[in-house]
């Protein structure tokens, strides 16, 4: 990749905003640094690896060969000095043989005469003083399995794992007033998180005969849950304390709740500690990935673009066993129509189990699957209608008053406009593309394109999750003077440890410096809910700021004093206090778990991104040269941090559109090395400008709705739009891969040279494409009921007509 | 095998079969941790050190070729708990998320600043391609590269 060489402005941009500037946070003026960065950048900060515990042994896991099939024995090879390994298999699970999360249907391991469901599913469990020992044992032991018939694609599959419909007006007789009709299939298809800190869990035994784990992981009470029920231990036995995380991305929600179990039973039984620390090999062949997804879209539109109705179907494989499939689907399900004003709506989700390894959280949670199906329909149409993508936008996107599928009604910080009419502004997306198509038309061997999208994301859980949860945080003035965090949300790179600090000496009105974080350790923090979702700001901050208000309240009444004057003596004089503060439900949101009808979040975040691309005609390699993203905040906490989850979530959507895919044969993942699951190089990686737009919620005393998600959502269809613009061809199947922009090529016409006609290039030519398949990574290619992928006939006549 | 090494500056001597990975000897026999290990195979960049000043994947470093050689790793960088100038950029534009990549990508800034090229983002770009980072996209270490390179080059 070529890009034009820049200087770079020493200093580090600040955060444009489009909303005025917020008054509230004391500390907004001088934002303070990542707390544990000076520890970072030393190599003081201890990853779970790092870790040093006297005697420790190290831990293996014996995982299966076949994606289907019955485990008749675990045999161990006679000749082999068995008396310096441990083994552990499922019939010593002291408790439930079970990995708890929703459904209780993965086991820790599979038993003998049980069902192994997967490739790479855990068997058996070995443990030896040194690795060669480990790895030699590994070697002598075979299992012995009885081939049982395989599924592996979701279509095919009849085990269903979840189902969701959201109905919303009547879509049937939508498309049949509609007087243009879209049709498209999208499919995209598995995605790594790959963290570079590869998953990672050392067990202790401890003297009360329970289990203390140390780990790279973002929720230490899904794995206290989990310890509990399937070693058998009381609250106070099982311990879990987050080591320093090297990256989760939702990739450490699940998974290392059986890791931990794992290590714990070797642990348990030796008496001594185990280390089970994962390769990037058996990472990435073992653990969980983003849910591929089949999504079929039907829109009905006017002659003069009025969105009048949406019929879309969601199929995601959810491989072997349930894990958060479901929540996954959901979220996937609600933000399927994009976020777009529609009167009638119909919207069916369902996760399929098919034999392939499980598939789970993976940051957009869902949504990035179907809101990238969502967007390459909005597109479509605009060239269908040939009204620019832009302004297509502008007409269907919500704003305040709009009504949902599901029936919620937005009242208050919709900002789907200001973050498009701020990406495409600084992009110069109309200049751009209305230049680009005036260029000169001889032919390179290089067309440049510029694509757009929008997307919304629900703020926190879906539904009523935040409330069946009741997180609780706390805030301690001990008896020395100190203040301290108390919460189980997790730093694993986004900020946690300097925004809570932040927010509580905001409110107390002290010095960020005064205020301490307690590790994330159960045995000393409250569980104040898993570290997902994008709540961890918005939701958790809350909830401690409704403790720091309580702690100064009762401050100030005794001491009569401000808080920042009189804490330090009140301790003295009363000894320390501790404010264990309750989640407390968002007043007026309400939501129908069983209908799927109401508020499906208290509010919703935002984005719009532009990117820019230039193909290679002759190879169809994609270059992303540029991406502005624009994502509403709710409010900045901390500009760096949320700059920087705007900057990382916009380049795994960018490896998520261009280049990373995983290969499947027989259930099995092919590229399960860093060789050969690729992801951006600083080399590939665009210019990334994030915009951080600020449209406060009113049920957040602080304003803010997450960060996190918002850039995975928008940045890959807006990378396809760029290719569309620049070669004219629709890539239907995620990731954009040389092989698909070329089969696509070949399969429409002549490629006409870039920016030739104005107006009409790229609508003539995406609707005589042939679909756009290219190469399907599963062994079969899916059944494909549906003859999709251009607007069919009654698109055509009205092609023709106009 | 006895092999003597300088490590940030320090003499040392370790026993170690000679195919043992610099990157096992940096972590376990000298404790220096702060060196990564994200992939074993040469394609992450997370267990980058200097050689000689050379940036060098250390997982594929057997100890054998690093007899008489100097290394440097992250611990070598702060002087007396004073972060040194590339790690204070870093610091302050926000180029370390989850800090596993970081001090890798310090030594290939580290390797960038010494050979005094001049701070233009391609030229960055080139110099860490050998280390992946996944939460920052790159923006924000380039941002870091570029400002520490820029005051050393305009000191004060
Ligand atoms: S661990 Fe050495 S390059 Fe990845
Ligand atoms: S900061 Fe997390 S991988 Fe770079």
């Amino acid at each position: 990749m070529k890009r034009a060489s820049t200087r770079i402005a020493p200093p580090s941009r600040p955060a444009e905003r489009v909303a005025p500037a917020a008054p509230a946070l004391a500390a907004r003026t001088a934002f303070p640094l990542r707390r544990e960065g000076p520890a970072k950048l030393t190599g003081e900060a201890r990853y779970a690896d790092d870790l040093v515990f006297a005697g420790a042994w190290y831990g293996a896991t014996i995982r299966s060969d076949d994606p289907h099939a019955t485990l008749i024995a675990i045999d161990r090879d006679p000749d082999f000095d068995w008396s310096r390994v441990l083994i552990v298999t499922a019939d010593e699970i002291p408790g439930e043989n079970v990995v708890s999360l929703i459904s209780d249907d993965q086991p820790v391991l599979v038993p003998v005469g049980g069902e192994i469901r997967h490739h790479a599913e855990p068997v058996a469990l070995l443990a030896a003083a040194d690795r060669s020992t480990l790895h030699a044992a590994k070697r002598r032991i075979q299992l012995r399995t009885e081939r049982l018939p395989a599924v592996f694609d979701p279509l095919a599959s009849t085990q269903q794992i979840a189902h969701f419909a959201i109905r919303r007006g009547d879509a049937e007789k939508g498309l049949a007033d509609a007087e243009l009709i879209v049709e498209g299939e999208y499919r995209v298809g598995h995605q790594e998180q790959l963290y570079i800190e590869n998953q990672a869990m050392i067990a202790l035994p401890r003297d009360d005969g329970g289990i203390t784990v140390h780990g790279s992981l973002q929720c230490p009470y899904y794995i206290h849950k989990a310890m509990k029920r399937a070693l058998n231990l009381t609250d106070a036995q099982a311990v879990v304390i987050q080591s320093e995380t090297g990256g989760g991305f939702g990739g450490k929600e699940e998974y290392p709740s059986m890791i931990a179990l794992h290590a714990a039973l070797l642990a348990r039984k030796l008496g001594k500690p185990v280390r089970m620390i994962y390769d990037r090999h058996e990472d990435i062949s073992a653990t969980t990935k983003r849910h591929p997804a089949i999504v079929r879209h039907r829109t009905g539109v006017t002659r003069d673009g009025e969105l009048v109705a949406q019929e879309i179907e969601v199929v995601m494989d959810g491989g072997a066993y349930a894990t958060l499939t479901p929540v996954v689907l959901s979220r996937g399900t609600i933000h399927a129509g994009g976020p777009y004003r529609c009167e009638n709506v119909t919207i069916t989700g369902r996760a399929m189990a098919t034999n392939t390894p499980p598939n789970g959280a993976f940051r957009g949670f869902g949504a990035p699957q179907t809101e990238f199906a969502a967007e390459m329909q909005v597109n479509r149409i605009a060239e269908a209608l040939d009204v620019s993508p832009l302004e297509l936008r502008r007409r269907w996107a919500y704003r305040e008053g709009d009504v949902t599928p599901t029936g919620q009604v937005l009242r208050e910080s919709v900002a789907a406009l200001e973050v498009l009419e701020a990406a495409a502004e600084t992009a110069g997306f109309s200049r751009k593309r209305t230049d680009r198509r005036r260029a000169s038309t001889s032919g390179g061997t290089r067309a440049s394109g510029i694509g757009l999208a929008l997307a919304w994301h629900g703020a926190g859980f879906t539904g009523a999750g935040e409330t069946h949860l009741a997180s609780v945080a706390s805030i301690e003035l001990t008896d020395v003077g100190a203040i301290r965090v108390l919460t189980a949300s997790t730093e694993m790179g986004q900020g946690t440890k300097t925004i809570f600090p932040q927010l509580v000496a905001a409110e107390l009105g002290i010095g960020i410096d005064e205020v301490e974080m307690a590790p994330q350790d159960t045995s000393l923090v409250p569980d104040s809910g898993p570290t997902v979702a994008s709540r961890t700001a918005m939701v958790v901050g809350r909830i401690l700021i409704g403790a720091a208000r309580k702690l100064r309240a009762r401050v100030e009444e005794s001491s009569g004093q401000p808080f920042p004057r009189s804490y330090r003596d009140f301790a003295k004089r009363n000894g320390g206090i501790r404010i264990d503060e309750r989640f407390e439900p968002y007043p007026g949101i309400t939501f129908d778990e069983e209908r799927y009808v109401g508020d499906a979040y208290p509010c919703y975040g935002w984005a719009a991104a532009v990117a820019e691309v230039e193909v290679d005609l002759d190879t169809g390699e994609v270059a992303v040269e540029s991406v502005v993203s624009a994502d509403d905040v709710g409010r900045v906490i901390h500009p760096v941090l949320a700059e920087g989850q705007v900057e990382g979530g916009t380049l795994q959507a960018v490896g998520y559109a261009t280049m990373e895919e995983i290969k499947l044969a027989d259930g099995r993942y092919l590229n399960d090395r860093l060789a050969t699951y690729l992801i951006p190089t600083a080399l590939d990686a665009p210019r990334i400008t994030s915009i951080l737009v600020e449209k406060p919620f009113s049920g957040s005393p602080h304003g803010a709705k997450g960060v996190g998600e918002l850039p995975m959502d928008v940045a890959a269809p807006a990378v396809v739009a760029a290719i569309h613009d620049a070669v004219g061809v629709w890539i239907h199947e995620l990731p954009a891969t040389p092989e698909r922009i070329l089969a696509a090529l070949s399969g429409a016409s002549a490629p006409d040279t870039p920016g030739s006609e104005p107006g009409t290039r790229s609508g003539a030519r995406a609707n005589r494409a042939a679909p756009a398949r290219g190469v399907d990574p599963r062994p079969e290619a899916p059944s494909d009921p549906l003859p999709l992928r251009a607007p069919q006939d009654k698109g055509g006549d009205w092609e023709r007509d106009r | 095998m006895s092999y003597r090494l300088q490590v940030n500056g320090e003499p040392v001597e370790v026993d170690a079969p000679g195919m043992r990975r610099l990157l096992d000897v940096l972590r376990e026999e000298l404790g220096l941790t702060g060196t990564k290990e994200g992939c074993g195979e040469g394609e992450c960049g997370a267990c980058s050190v200097l050689l000689d000043g050379a940036v060098v994947d250390a997982c594929l470093v057997p100890i054998c070729q690093v007899d008489g050689r100097a290394v440097t790793t992250v611990e070598g960088l702060a002087r007396e708990g004073v972060l040194n100038a590339l790690q204070a950029a870093f610091l302050e534009t926000g180029g370390a998320q989850c800090g596993i990549c970081t001090p890798g990508m310090l030594m290939a800034g580290e390797a960038f600043i010494a050979s005094g090229a001049a701070p233009e983002e391609d030229a960055i770009r080139e110099a860490i391609a050998g280390n992946l980072c996944r939460c920052t996209g790159y923006t924000k270490i380039i941002d870091a590269i570029a400002l520490a390179a820029e005051r050393r080059r305009v000191p004060g």
